[in-house]
């Protein structure tokens, strides 16, 4: 069991401090999103808002959820997902956007 | 043998996977067993007693369309039986099969593993499976009728129609959970419990089909589960989604149903493909060509099968941008699958040739499977496909791939891995002569579909012209010589788990996979002691010359 | 892993599998939600006019609350994982407790906007609704559907946290063995992430 142990620590001793930075930063841009919604970007706005949640959910995925530190493969795993997700929105868009 | 490559410490007198050993005894130790073994036996039997379902449906269909009018069903129940059939053959049969019945059995013990990396999940699955197979048998005797949509469900139809839809869609969405948690074992399995020494590259092939496999499961299977879950809403609350009425769109619908779908194809043959990669090594003595390639063509398949999806709606009025794209990828998909099938025939090429039953199913497999994939890329072409679309040249595209492919797969794995599952020998003359009926009456079936289609035949359709009357009876007889050797084929098998030769070697086909280095059948726990790789798997020339030098100096 | 039949039990402790598995998990949850997310984006492009009406009525106050909510259990989440790696079983407990609570708040008040919603008729199927242009019965559906199945899995979290604390309480889950929890936590963020990106499609649109 003695690898388990060494498999389960994070190379970093986990503190506080960090997660209410990120939590701070979050609420920031969800009352940034918020506003901005306000300004008639045009065609923009809706890329606009979703380039805010992207961030969002970046750090989500690798601080509250660890990403950050954990083996490489689960970093390829997430942008394995991601990519396949996109791969569809493109393709599906192939049809869509051109009448 | 090989038998300074691996390191397996002796059974001795351990008892195998098939005694119960623990406290609960009879069915209970089966249906409660969390070995993968006990498992992956489990979703045989109830696997194959729903493909004699499929397959009788299949017959009944075949029977029908002896005349060009009514036969032996009225239209509604005809329309019943191809669904049934398809949502049967499709999310029931070819879809779980290799993976849940010899992914299950031989994937830990191929790695070197106790068991999977999620057991008790593993045993859900199963639950899962069962569940949602007898949801589709109930959908026939409840109040409304089996489903009639085709096994596509396609909107608006899916919306409208009388039929059991809620209880048939909420069994494939089950049906399509036991999926996505059988690929997030496999794949975290194959990550996590290979053997000491057993890098990527030296892991079976069949693993490695498993792994691309897993990766569609999880990724895919997920799209129709909402799509379908959707209908569901929709004829609950009528949200409008898929109601055109509303505003819903009916194109919409068939992107992410083929969204799925498609993959899907790829979850059922490349298992089947990895199965003849394990096969045809053994049975020509040599070290497979190109190992790498095949591994990485297997995730080539899994990466390019899901960006061709709206191939399957090439006419039903796309813009002229997607089709081309969709077209042009179609075309680069076959080039993994057909790497695969130049490096099994380069392995073959000055190879010992044995022809037991399962290079027999193996050889098959090659030829059939090369007849769907070559029919595959000639729908792929646009101007074509207008015409080929949804008529029965596609139906007999379908079963070459699909029967040819992975219904031959899972009889080659049947004969392959049979003997070591229970340590008996089934007979081999018996088994051989069953595969040549098989392989006469399955040409004789699906042929004639590739000519109707060609000449202008619907898929799905009650009625036809009585020009194409004789095919249709060409074929129907087919179908009775095929499932004749089916009978024939099963019966000898089940016939040798009871009564066949009792088998004591580990090795009988003289493979080099770690399958063939534990005991038969194996011990409950696999090996005594875990084994450390040292060798690459199919490293047969070199071991055979080694053994060879070791009896000349002797 | 198969206990039943043989003498010797392997006790065989894999926590990255544990966490692996749930990931792989996730993301076919994000591709359910993702194949929502794929027909809003076509019936959005398709009827942007009418997406744009319909997301007037939405409580824009409701859904920023709702945000903070998520994002600030997602923090509590995190610090109960923090606590219990250091020892901490009380902070660990007292913080899943309160993430479970910011779970309950955010279904409270969709309990409250969905209520003011069917009172004015705006609910699948209704006279009202059905008889609007065709975009913003599809905006509805959406809506409905989407957050209705997100709210689905906010229960479905809330149960896994709820067996993390009992858990907790009976010392499965302790300072050397959390992996539970952190597989917890992980599908909270998921629930979390999915709705950062609600939030701005169906309140926000300008």
């Amino acid at each position: 069991m003695e690898e388990n142990k060494v498999q389960n620590e994070h190379v970093h001793t986990p503190g506080y401090g960090i997660y209410f930075f990120v939590w701070l930063a979050l609420i920031t841009l969800t009352a940034l999103t918020a506003t901005v919604s306000g300004v008639n970007f045009g065609k923009l706005s809706i890329t606009v808002a979703l380039i805010i949640a992207a961030v969002k959910s970046y750090l989500v995925l690798t601080e509250f959820m660890h990403l950050k530190f954990e083996m490489r493969a689960f970093r390829i795993f997430v942008l394995v997902a991601i990519l396949f997700f996109t791969i569809l929105i493109v393709l599906l868009f192939s049809d869509y956007s051109f009448y | 043998m090989s038998s300074n490559s691996v390191a397996v410490g002796k059974e001795g007198n351990l008892p195998s996977y098939l005694i119960d050993e623990g406290k609960r005894k009879g069915i209970l130790a089966w249906i409660l067993s969390t070995d993968h073994k006990r498992i992956g036996i489990l979703y045989m039997i109830a696997l194959l007693s729903f493909f004699a379902v499929g397959v009788t449906l299949g017959f009944l269909i075949r029977l029908e369309l002896l005349t060009p009018q009514g036969t032996i069903v009225n239209p509604q129940a005809y329309n019943e039986f191809f669904t049934l059939h398809g949502v049967i053959m499709i999310f029931i049969v070819v879809v779980p099969a290799i993976p849940s019945i010899f992914g299950n059995f031989f994937l830990p013990i191929m790695l070197g593993a106790k068991d999977v990396a999620f057991p008790r999940l593993n045993l859900l699955t199963w639950y899962l499976y069962v569940i949602g197979s007898i949801m589709i048998l109930l959908s026939i005797v409840l109040p409304g009728g089996a489903a009639d949509t085709g096994w596509t469900f396609y909107i608006p139809y899916s919306v409208r129609t009388g039929t059991n839809m809620i209880f048939t869609l909420t069994a494939v969405f089950v049906l399509g959970f036991s999926s996505i948690l059988t690929g997030v074992n496999f794949l975290t399995t194959i990550h996590r419990l290979r053997a000491p020494g057993m890098g990527w590259f030296k892991m079976p092939l069949f693993a490695w089909s498993l792994y691309a496999t897993g990766w569609i499961q999880v990724l895919a299977t997920p799209i129709v589960g909402i799509t379908l879950l959707l209908v569901i809403i929709e004829r609950v609350f009528g949200v409008g989604l898929f109601d055109p009425t509303l505003g819903g769109d009916p194109i919409l619908f068939q992107h992410m149903f083929w969204m799925y779908s498609h993959p899907a194809v790829y979850i059922i043959i490349v298992p089947a493909m990895g199965v003849i990669s394990e096969i045809i090594p053994v049975f020509s003595r040599r070290t497979i060509f190109g190992y790498k390639f095949i591994a990485f063509s297997s995730i080539g398949i899994a990466v390019f099968g899901s960006l061709v999806w709206a191939h399957h709606m090439f006419a039903v009025g796309m813009s002229n941008n997607a089709e081309f794209v969709f077209s042009l990828l179609t075309f680069l998909v076959a080039i993994p699958s057909a790497i695969k099938v130049f490096n099994w025939t380069a392995t073959l090429y000055k190879g010992s040739i044995e022809l037991e039953p399962p290079m027999l199913y193996a050889l098959a497999f090659i030829f059939l499977f090369s007849i769907g994939g070559l029919t595959g890329i000639i729908q792929g072409a646009l101007n074509v496909d207008i015409y080929l679309t949804d008529t029965y040249f596609i139906v007999g595209h379908i079963h070459y791939v699909v029967f040819g492919g992975t219904g031959i797969g899972i009889f080659a794995a049947l004969h392959y891995w049979l003997p070591k599952m229970f340590g008996r020998m089934y007979n081999k003359k018996v088994a051989k002569v069953a595969f040549w009926i098989i392989f006469v009456g399955f040409n004789i079936l699906y042929f004639p579909f590739l000519i109707l289609g060609w000449l202008g035949m619907p898929r799905r359709s009650y009625h036809y012209l009585p020009r194409f009357q004789i095919y249709h009876v060409i074929a129907t007889v087919g179908s009775w010589i095929l499932v004749l050797g089916l009978i024939i084929m099963f019966f000898n098998l089940l016939k040798s788990i009871r009564s066949g030769k009792v088998i004591t070697d580990k090795n009988v086909w003289g493979g080099e996979s770690l399958e063939w280095h534990t005991q038969t059948p194996p011990i409950a726990e696999n090996f005594v002691d875990i084994p450390v790789v040292n060798d690459a798997p199919y490293e047969y020339k070199q071991n055979d010359e080694e053994i060879l030098e070791k009896e000349e100096v002797l | 892993m198969s206990a039943e039949n043989h003498a010797v039990v392997h006790v065989h402790r894999d926590d990255i599998a544990t966490k692996m598995g749930m990931w792989l998990f996730l993301f076919s949850e994000l591709l359910l939600f993702g194949g929502l997310f794929l027909m809003y984006s076509v019936y959005r492009y398709t009827h942007q006019h009418d997406f744009h009406i319909a997301a007037e009525g939405m409580n824009i106050f409701l859904g920023t609350a709702n945000t903070i909510i998520l994002l600030t259990s997602s923090l509590t989440m995190a610090l109960a994982i923090t606590a219990m790696q250091k020892g901490k079983k009380i902070l660990s407990l007292s913080l899943q407790i309160i993430t479970f609570l910011f779970g309950l708040a955010f279904l409270i008040n969709k309990f409250f906007e969905w209520s003011a919603e069917f009172r004015e008729g705006n609910y699948p199927g209704s006279p009202i609704l059905t008889a609007k242009p065709a975009g913003q019965v599809l905006y509805y559906g959406l809506y409905y559907t989407m957050v209705g199945l997100h709210g689905v899995h906010v229960i479905v979290g809330m149960t896994v946290i709820a067996f993390m604390i009992r858990f907790t309480i009976k010392g499965i889950i302790t300072k050397d063995n959390y992996v539970k929890l952190e597989a917890a936590g992980l599908y909270w963020h998921l629930v979390d992430i999915i709705w950062i990106f609600l939030f701005p499609l169906f309140y926000l649109i300008t």
